[in-house]
């Protein structure tokens, strides 16, 4: 599973400080923890960061950089930003993510750049439309924009395809959609698409003492399925155990009784 | 229309181990492909044949194995240098005679003799406890230190005994042959184990247990054939050291390496067959992936290297 790790994101109140104040220190540390804990990618998530988009991404991935050697999943919906964080990575530490590109027409352009800086996407499956319906809705979105990667040069090994997850106390059947999609997008390419899906979405509006169950037995429906990353908290030890535990029993990785400590 | 072999892709890579010190130092392992695969994947280092030694007269081997190393035998320095002279690329120093079932050899005078074997050669010094947890955490502790600078393998650390045997191999800057019995999962554990006390695992050789020709040497061999595949393709740092096998020893107790012609007349002239069973189980090893072997036959050994030659290309 490769996992990353979202902490380091707009929404919560201490690294909106940090962004806007300049203030290193809160992202480095959440940066460190969260790969000490096994995260593969760093999200570093700044919002739409209207004012001072690209000198915002540019400070953040080289404060984030400065203390892991980690590739980064870059975050925001100002494609400015997005290019500046790109041209500010580090690549000696491995590709960067793009999150991320869609089938709305205002996203394209995030699809451009993973060609143009050959960085790897991930691609929402929503389209102008509004949600899609289930799997099959899911599954035509994501061939559009398969085609648009194509267009753009972007491998298919590049695009993360994500199911996009929504809260399951509201839309009841769409996490189970969401858990085929990820099975239906494999057979979209040979070898297989990967996915990836922002996971704690699914128990958004649930009472916080349900959040974790939800997740962790979503989380886990889902790697059964085929995801192969997850936007997701490393320092959750419970959800990195149920992720351990699944890839053990599915025999991708090799029992030892010490095999959570790996 | 042309052929397109199919290859597979693999992620991870064997761990490059040196053992000794200066030009005749060995590096085992960096295989990046299932063993000999040269189309897949590239083999950067030969596999290594130690010749095996005692502190102790060879008197439980078999005839043909003690004719071989002659009236060398009689002390571990001269046993080491004829093993050099007859074409080893390492020592292995079985310290026998600390068992306490053989002369129950004091860990000073098994550290004195390895630091006597040490300096009368210049290739690489395996060292080997008897086989009893207990007493080889003492005697490779006193090993160790008394060979401090020669960069040699140690052990065997098992389940029992690794905490003790692992500092003493940190604590004087060797590497480790860590064992455990014909499971993939508890070696595994134990690397996990070996790596949570602080040691490095590009320091670790792992030994899968060894089995001779006929007597389970499938098992070996499929053991070996797990913890490669998930090296190589599950990409698992614990399973991705290189392994070591210990021939000799278990060869050399079967029943057709020490029948004479007289009883089993079907079966060939002793000496040829007991030196092709040497030879042979070795090369089973090493088509599983051994990046060490440890023999005792030096004409076993050297067919066995030909056999190297041969498949490294």
């Amino acid at each position: 599973m490769i996992v990353i790790g979202e902490k380091i994101s707009v929404m919560a109140k201490k690294v909106r400080e940090a962004l806007q104040s300049r203030d290193a220190k809160p992202l480095q540390e959440l940066a460190v923890a969260q790969a000490k804990a096994g995260a593969h990618f760093i999200d570093v998530s700044i919002g739409p960061a209207e004012d001072n988009g690209p000198e915002l991404m540019d400070w953040a991935v080289k404060v984030v950089q400065e203390v892991v050697q980690k590739p980064l999943c870059l975050d925001t919906t100002n494609i400015k930003a997005m290019e500046a964080g790109l041209k500010a990575h580090n690549n000696q530490w491995g590709t960067p993510l793009i999150n991320s590109t869609s089938n709305e027409p205002e996203r394209f352009p995030m699809m451009e750049l993973a060609g143009k800086y050959n960085s790897k996407v991930i691609a929402l499956t929503l389209g102008k439309g509004g949600l899609p319906a289930d799997a099959e809705d899911r599954c035509v979105i994501a061939s559009e924009i398969m085609a648009r990667g194509m267009e753009y040069g972007v491998p298919m090994e590049n695009i993360f395809l994500d199911p996009l997850i929504l809260q399951v106390c509201t839309m009841q059947d769409q996490g189970w959609q969401a858990v085929r999609a990820v099975k239906m997008f494999k057979d979209l390419n040979d070898p297989p698409m990967q996915s990836v899906v922002g996971l704690s979405n699914i128990s958004n509006g649930a009472p916080k003492p349900l959040r974790p169950i939800i997740n962790r037995n979503f989380f886990a429906l889902l790697i059964e399925a085929g995801l192969t990353a997850a936007i997701i908290d490393p320092l959750d030890k419970d959800m990195m155990d149920t992720a351990k535990t699944i890839e053990m029993i599915m025999g991708k990785t090799m029992y030892a009784h010490s095999y959570l400590d790996m | 229309m042309a052929l397109t072999i199919p290859k597979e892709n693999y992620s991870g890579k064997i761990y490059n181990v040196q053992v000794g010190t200066g030009g005749k130092a060995v590096t085992i392992g960096g295989a990046s492909a299932l063993p000999y695969l040269g189309f897949e994947g590239t083999f950067p280092n030969r596999p290594a044949v130690a010749l095996e030694i005692m502190d102790i007269a060879p008197d439980d081997w078999p005839e043909t194995a003690k004719k071989a190393v002659g009236a060398a035998a009689s002390n571990p320095v001269q046993w080491a240098k004829f093993c050099q002279q007859n074409g080893a690329d390492m020592v292995a120093l079985r310290l026998m005679g600390t068992h306490p079932d053989q002369k129950n050899k004091s860990p000073e005078e098994a550290a004195k003799i390895a630091a006597e074997v040490a300096a009368a050669i210049d290739i690489p010094l395996i060292i080997l406890g008897s086989g009893h947890a207990e007493k080889d955490s003492q005697v490779l502790t006193a090993a160790a230190a008394a060979t401090r600078g020669k960069n040699c393998a140690i052990g065997k650390a098992v389940e029992e005994n690794y905490k003790t045997i692992a500092a003493a191999a940190m604590a004087n800057d060797h590497k480790l042959i860590a064992m455990s019995q014909l499971d993939v999962n508890l070696a595994k554990q134990l690397n996990i184990l070996l790596t949570q006390m602080g040691f490095d695992k590009e320091r670790i050789i792992m030994d899968p247990m060894s089995s001779a020709l006929g007597y389970g040497l499938e098992y070996t061999y499929s053991v070996m054939e797990r913890i490669r595949l998930a090296a190589l393709l599950q990409n698992d740092a614990m399973m991705q050291t290189p392994t070591v096998c210990d021939i000799g020893a278990n060869v050399w107790k079967v029943k057709e390496t020490m029948a004479p012609e007289s009883e089993v007349a079907e079966w060939g002239p002793l000496e040829d067959r007991a030196l092709a069973w040497e030879a042979v189980t070795a090369s089973a090893m090493l088509t599983a992936g051994a990046d060490m072997l440890i023999m005792r036959h030096p004409g076993a050994a050297a067919k066995v290297k030909e056999t190297i030659a041969e498949l490294m290309g």
